[in-house]
């Protein structure tokens, strides 16, 4: 259908506003608010054609009803249901992009490599897909539809079809059955662990960038793996598993012991995710501010011994804070400078989110 | 080209009859079934299955689509003014609701045939919108998607800047190019050969004649068009610097925007129309008992009128049955208007039997200004409980204003002017000797909306390629915007400090 290419056009024009605007949406965080399954709406004003028109405040018009004067009337709209004539809708357009496209607008935009899954870690699924027709086979698989098409077409050409009389009794030769072929797919397996540090010293504004980069994060990752899990830990001196909505609401207070974190991250990829099948992404948030240098120490070793080797990214974003000191970046600097498994970020405000999230994807692990 | 089901193509031949022996007069009409997918395509056309490429199609199909996949709306009819009509009708719709939307499509088509307005209508437009896509791709392929897609933006920003009524006025004149002088300042003295000639052969007093002729030559040259002008679109065609194909899309969008008018300037009447038939014709002659609840549960959806929007389709047929009542029972003329009593009026009938005539008669010659202007009457709006409502800027919200009879007469007509647009003219296309675009609007008591008369105004110089001027009123105060294809200004009229502001 013709329309088809002027809708895809206005498809691009949408996506090229927002790519525009594109660090309004990740620093504004709305679109997440506005998210439903796979779709986020996304209002955009101004993409109308301007006319000369009439501002619609002093407008107002005539209605039906009862009601005396000073009585509201609700707001604007149209009565009926009437057909779709041709004038103009008034409707300010919010527009619907699915994840996926939102995730194509932000590789564009930070010009991200694909992921490429770590090797060896792909299971082999099959499916069964039907795909055509065939003269035999089982009789729950008869095709009615083109059994029946084949019937009639032999009535017609046989002269013997009777409009008045349309009844059309197929024989053996009409029946279609529907053929099924195996399909061999590979499955790729992923999950995503995002660890918070809520101690006192982390404020809202810095759980807000957590919030709004870790959605980000998740959109791209899920543009490249299927059914992608993700599991989230809160930690001050302890650590725990919560929901992503406890995740980002709750404020503790107390001191920090990165380490306890990384230890339930690493039992919990030891019980559910084997290394071998799935595509491990720790991430890690923190103001940097550590108990203790031994702790760092034990997270270093961590790190060394068990995360590296077995995930396919371990990734650091410090957001900056006020009372942080920032130090336990400046410690993983000096342990792990030049190794590529360890991905550092330094987020200094909402402002810096896009800049981290190509530090963290930008390597296509 | 048709194909309907054998069930549908005899209730088609049923209802066509009927309507015929009621007395329309259709163009023959052609049905075509089509899926929902279809029916949104079309209606993002306008009703046309061919239009031009521009993405604003595409955006109302994507509008279309999702309030039917959400089941927020449904298009039950459309139908196309041209000769034959071609009308749609959705698969998988009630069978009630088709035999519902043919005898709809007949009153659409017998107000088509027979309007005075659609007199000037191009009835092949089916053929000439598929010849200005054809037109516009090739401009596509030669110049470039990007390129003919925002001069399209720009003309189409500027489609309703036409003349409604142009059609229908035969003119003589036909403006010429203003002529640039060639003369130079010194030519109206007399030669002189010898410089202390001079002062004999042209003396000072006839050197200052000679100088207030020119300058008031030059005042009239300076002031072009004669008469101001509402056809923006065709005064740019015409003189506004474009180069061929420009100046072709701009009257392919110019002869689009024409076509429509009409359809706008009749809405009211033509939804009444053939609302009224189809009320008329189905109850009558073509439903069967089983289906009278399905029927007025449709058709009570479609008259409904909220408090806060207009509804064409009920005000309409409301028009049409109390016009046909009142000349059925003679309450028109000097004795009825004269007659005081309430009770004499309530039983007033002189059992004339003129209403069907004159139903007729105004489908014939009245447009919707006119309709309302003369069929509207007080006792009308007291018994279908009209109101004006208007926007509160102390509670924030739109309120009931008023159930004067008058106020609410004015404000229909004043939205049935023009269709509801501001009216604009072009006054000078030499404003202030530079040859810039004075453009002119007659305000009237509502102000255009500021942030899109700055983009709009943008467009016209965009077209216009020298800085261009729009006068309105803004806030109580007139105004006069200037784009120059750089910045906005906005200077304000009347008070001596005219140096302005400037604005982004």
């Amino acid at each position: 259908m013709p329309i088809k290419e002027d809708h895809n056009r206005f498809r691009d024009i949408i996506k090229g506003k927002v790519k525009e605007e594109f660090k309004k949406y990740v620093t504004q965080g709305e679109m997440i608010g506005k998210r439903e399954n796979d779709f986020v709406k996304i209002p955009l004003p101004s993409i109308d054609i301007p006319n000369f028109r009439y501002g619609p405040k002093q407008q107002g018009g005539v209605g039906q009803g009862q009601g005396q004067p000073g009585d509201g009337v609700g707001e604007e709209g149209e009565g009926g249901q009437g057909q779709a004539g041709n004038n103009d809708g008034e409707h300010l357009l919010e527009v619907e992009l699915s994840m996926d496209e939102l995730a194509e607008i932000l590789g564009e935009k930070l010009e991200l490599p694909r992921i490429v899954p770590k090797g060896n870690k792909n299971i082999d699924t099959m499916k069964t897909k039907y795909s055509g027709l065939a003269p035999v086979g089982p009789e729950g698989l008869r095709h009615f539809k083109s059994s029946y098409k084949r019937a009639l077409k032999r009535y017609i050409s046989s002269g013997t079809y009777d409009s008045s009389d349309p009844v059309i009794i197929p024989i053996r030769r009409d029946f279609q059955y529907r053929t099924f072929k195996r399909i061999v797919q590979p499955q790729t397996k992923a999950v995503v662990i995002y660890m918070m540090d809520v101690s006192g010293s982390m404020g809202d504004e810095q759980k807000e960038i957590v919030r709004l980069e870790s959605f980000w994060i998740n959109t791209w990752l899920k543009k490249h793996y299927k059914g992608l899990e993700t599991r989230f830990i809160i930690h001050d001196a302890a650590a725990k598993e919560v929901d992503e909505d406890t995740f980002f609401r709750t404020s503790e207070s107390g001191g920090t012991l990165i380490s306890s974190a990384y230890r339930l991250c690493q039992e919990i990829i030891q019980k559910d995710y084997p290394i071998n099948e799935w595509n491990v992404y720790p991430f890690h948030f923190s103001d940097g501010d550590n108990w203790s240098g031994e702790d760092t120490r034990l997270c270093v070793k961590l790190l060394r011994e068990f995360f590296l080797p077995n995930v396919n990214v371990f990734c650091y974003g410090q957001v900056e804070s006020k009372y942080g000191s920032g130090q336990f970046l400046k410690d993983l600097q000096k342990d792990f400078s030049g190794d590529d498994r360890i991905t550092l970020s330094q987020i200094e405000g909402k402002d810096k989110i896009l800049d981290s999230i190509k530090d963290f994807l930008g390597k296509g692990k | 080209m048709a194909n309907l089901t054998p069930e549908l193509e005899r209730e088609r031949l049923k209802i066509c009859k009927i309507a015929k022996d009621a007395g329309l007069d259709c163009f023959e009409t052609v049905f075509e079934l089509i899926t929902y997918d279809q029916i949104n395509q079309f209606a993002a056309y306008g009703g046309f299955p061919i239009r031009y490429p521009h993405w604003k199609f595409g955006m109302e199909y994507e509008h279309l689509s999702k309030s039917y996949e959400y089941g927020l709306s449904k298009i039950y009819e459309m139908v196309i003014n041209t000769d034959p009509c071609y009308a749609y009708l959705m698969e998988g719709n009630m069978h009630m609701d088709q035999k519902l939307v043919m005898a709809h499509v007949y009153g659409h088509c017998d107000f088509f045939k027979n309007n005075v307005w659609f007199g000037k209508t191009n009835r092949k437009m089916m053929d000439q919108m598929a010849n200005h896509a054809t037109r516009i791709r090739r401009y596509v392929d030669r110049y470039g998607y990007e390129v003919v897609e925002s001069f399209v933006d720009t003309c189409l920003s500027l489609e309703n800047l036409i003349d409604r009524y142009s059609p229908y006025v035969e003119r003589s004149i036909v403006p010429t190019k203003p002529v640039e002088s060639d003369r130079q300042p010194g030519d109206f003295l007399l030669r002189v050969d010898r410089a202390y000639m001079r002062d004999y052969i042209n003396p000072p007093a006839f050197v200052e004649e000679q100088k207030r002729v020119m300058s008031e030559k030059a005042n009239k040259r300076a002031k072009f068009p004669p008469e101001p002008e509402r056809d923006i679109l065709k005064f740019l065609q015409q003189f506004a610097p474009l180069e061929d194909w420009q100046q072709d899309v701009l009257s392919i969008v110019r002869d689009e925007a024409y076509y429509f008018a009409p359809q706008g300037m009749t809405k009211t009447m033509n939804e009444g129309w053939a609302s009224y038939w189809h009320s008329k014709l189905m109850t009558e002659k073509i439903l069967s008992d089983s289906e009278i609840i399905d029927f007025a549960d449709h058709h009570s959806g479609t008259m409904a009128m909220s408090p806060n929007g207009y509804n064409p389709y009920k005000v309409g047929i409301e028009l049409f049955r109390d016009i046909e009542e009142r000349w059925n029972k003679g309450q028109f003329g000097r004795e009825w208007e004269d007659c005081d009593d309430i009770r004499e009026r309530k039983n007033w009938d002189k059992k004339l039997g003129l209403g069907r005539e004159k139903i007729f008669e105004i489908r014939k010659i009245y447009n919707d200004v006119t309709f309302i202007d003369e069929f509207l009457t007080e006792d009308f709006c007291v018994r279908n409980r009209l109101f004006v409502y208007k926007f509160n800027k102390r509670t924030g919200r739109y309120e009931v204003d008023t159930r004067d009879f008058k106020a609410i007469k004015a404000k229909l007509l004043f939205f049935m002017t023009n269709f509801g647009q501001p009216i604009i003219r072009v006054d000078n296309a030499n404003f202030e000797n530079r040859g810039e675009l004075l453009l002119t609007h007659l305000h009237e008591g509502i102000d255009m909306q500021p942030d899109f008369m700055n983009a709009t105004l943008k467009n016209v110089q965009k077209v216009w390629n020298r800085p261009v001027c729009l006068v309105t009123v803004m806030d109580g105060e007139p105004h006069l915007y200037r784009f120059d294809g750089k910045e906005m200004q906005q200077v304000k009229l009347g008070s001596e400090d005219a140096s302005g502001a400037t604005a982004g």
